[in-house]
């Protein structure tokens, strides 16, 4: 490939004590791509973000962004860089309103940087900035929703909310750990629009799902994972056709 | 029997979402104001209701200091999550600051106490900074352990008078000033704090106490936003010390005593957590409290203890609370 990789992680391991989460993981991700990462519960998914992100230590490999290396950073300096991520377990500032919420992103050095938030002016103050956000995501702005406690928001809004505020940092990858879980399929009817939207802004994206039909209907790229083992990366529908991918999800006895 | 139920119909005075008012009236300016007025002008007018008392008058000024330290705990517990046992330290290093600034370097109480502010708050910063990047209990253990370590650096090296402490300290140059040097200051610390509170950097702070691992994703140094919070909360702790200081004319190892830690904690309690005035209330209370059962001699803490378990059990939200929502809302019987 001609162009540089966005992001490029190169033989990642890291191991729980005597548990092996993931042992030697490389995969390069073009800027512009929606790269799915798939595999089992407990193959090492999450714990791949993690270490990207910077929220645990890498024993062993390196993870490049844009070309500069980045392993061993902290996860601020990494977010300020331009990698955003939700969280599985969404947890928003409960004691604020939703809108409130964006405020702390908005706040943050890389915001003022890249103009998420410029100030000031005929763009008035981070108050309505983040509703301009949030109705972006999916908040009617006249209703009573960007303005309730954030505690008190459906599921869906909390998951809504985690991509706002990813969003609010103008960043250039978001890692988005299992967005779709838990929400009702007309749930997610709403959220594949925002996810095409964000990729068409020219945002990369890296997607860990386990909803794997809603998942390749977006995704450009996939690579699955089994024992914290890279096992194939591909095209979604090659993927899918993969021998050791269905027998990581069956079960060896299922194929 | 038919079944009642209590509805609660909040005022229509909140527009949308908390802290946003639409006002139309000179009436609902005043139900706004009100409270506020009140608690300014009462706390204004204490030393003239107490002219005639001068013990009392006594009491009221170190009221007002634990309702420094109380407002110093509540921001930090509520607002960033840090559980600060040692109010003491705050007040110990203020005071000896304040001390050594006007007896050994011979500022006067004006600029000694400022500079002791200032300075203590560095100080009590650089003394927490090891361990506000962790999470979890440690920071409260080492606030509660740091004052006993000072006290017994004192006492063994024999530094700032050793026991008897630093004597000689300027003395307040009449009652007034010492009344409402201490009274504009609370007023001025409660009603900043809630602003701070409020804007867009306290929203971050208080970010990190909801979730400090989305703050960190958001871009945010965490560790750098708590130690703008201990120093903020430092501030208001050391300024009660170095205020103390001038009060007793004297800076002594009592300053770190235990009850600079215990009393503000208690008040939060009593005053309804996270409420900043609460804070300020409940030490109102408290210490006047004390004052009265010093008469009852030790069996005074047994009172005491009741009247706090009490408060836990049956108001543990606090009065003020308790206060706010029977004042915002109505509330009426309906049937079920």
């Amino acid at each position: 490939m001609s162009e540089e990789p966005i992001l490029s992680v190169k033989g990642v391991s890291k191991s729980f004590g005597g548990l092996k989460a993931l042992m030697d993981v490389s995969f390069d991700v073009q800027r512009g791509e929606v790269f799915g990462i798939i595999g089992p519960n407990g193959s090492g998914k999450t714990t791949i973000i993690n270490c990207i992100t910077g929220f645990i230590k890498t024993q062993t490999g390196h993870v490049y962004f844009k070309g500069k290396e980045i392993t061993g950073w902290k996860p601020h300096k990494i977010a300020d860089a331009g990698i955003a991520r939700t969280f599985q377990i969404m947890r928003p500032y409960y004691s604020l309103p939703a809108y409130k919420n964006l405020i702390i992103p908005l706040w943050s050095p890389r915001a003022r940087k890249t103009g998420g938030w410029r100030g000031g002016g005929k763009h008035g103050d981070r108050d309505t900035v983040a509703v301009d956000i949030l109705e972006e995501i999916g908040f009617e702005r006249d209703s009573r929703v960007p303005y309730k406690l954030s505690s008190t928001l459906p599921t869906g809004y909390q998951k809504r909310l985690e991509l706002a505020r990813c969003m609010a940092l103008r960043p250039e990858i978001i890692f988005c750990d299992e967005v779709f879980s838990g929400l009702s399929m007309s749930e997610i009817a709403g959220m594949l629009p925002l996810i095409e939207k964000m990729r068409d802004e020219g945002i990369t994206l890296i997607m860990v799902e386990h909803r794997l039909r809603e998942l390749f209907r977006v995704a450009t790229k996939v690579m699955a994972l089994n024992f914290g083992e890279k096992i194939t990366e591909g095209e979604p529908s090659f993927v899918i056709e993969d021998k050791r991918v269905r027998e990581a999800y069956l079960g060896a006895e299922g194929v | 029997m038919e079944q009642m139920r209590k509805e609660r119909i909040d005022r229509g005075l909140k527009v949308r979402t908390e802290g946003l008012y639409a006002i139309s009236s000179y009436r609902e300016i005043l139900y706004l104001m009100g409270p506020r007025l009140l608690l300014i002008v009462g706390v204004l007018a204490l030393p003239f209701i107490f002219e005639l008392a001068p013990y009392w008058k006594r009491v009221i000024n170190i009221m007002f200091v634990y309702a420094l330290l109380a407002l110093s705990f509540d921001f930090l517990a509520n607002y960033v999550g840090l559980v600060c046992l040692g109010g003491a330290f705050l007040t110990g290093v203020g005071g000896y600051f304040s001390a050594i600034y006007n007896v050994y370097l011979g500022f006067p109480f004006y600029l000694a106490i400022p500079c002791a502010t200032i300075s203590g708050a560095v100080l009590c910063t650089l003394c927490l900074l090891p361990c506000l990047p962790l999470r979890g209990v440690y920071f409260a253990i080492v606030t509660l352990m740091y004052p006993l370590l000072f006290t017994r650096i004192i006492e063994a090296l024999d530094i700032f008078g050793g026991t008897n402490g630093i004597t000689g300290v300027d003395g307040f140059p009449n009652q007034y000033v010492e009344h409402y040097i201490i009274i504009l200051v609370v007023i001025g610390f409660l009603f900043g704090m809630r602003r701070f509170v409020n804007q867009d950097i306290g929203l971050v702070l208080r970010g990190v106490k909801d979730n400090d691992q989305s703050v960190k994703a958001s871009g945010i140094d965490i560790t750098r936003m708590k130690v703008l919070a201990v120093f903020v909360a430092s501030l208001i702790g050391c300024f009660g010390g170095a205020y103390m200081a001038h009060l007793y004319m004297w800076a002594g190892i009592s300053l770190f005593a235990l009850d600079f830690s215990i009393i503000p904690i208690a008040s939060v309690v009593i005053g309804g957590g996270g409420t900043l005035v609460g804070a300020v209330i409940g030490s109102f209370i408290l210490v006047p409290l004390s004052e009265i059962l010093r008469a009852f001699g030790t069996f005074r803490i047994v009172i005491y203890c009741v009247i706090l378990t009490g408060f836990i059990v049956f108001k543990s939200e606090g009065l003020m609370i308790y206060m706010q929502r029977k004042y915002h809302q109505f509330e009426r019987w309906v049937k079920v």
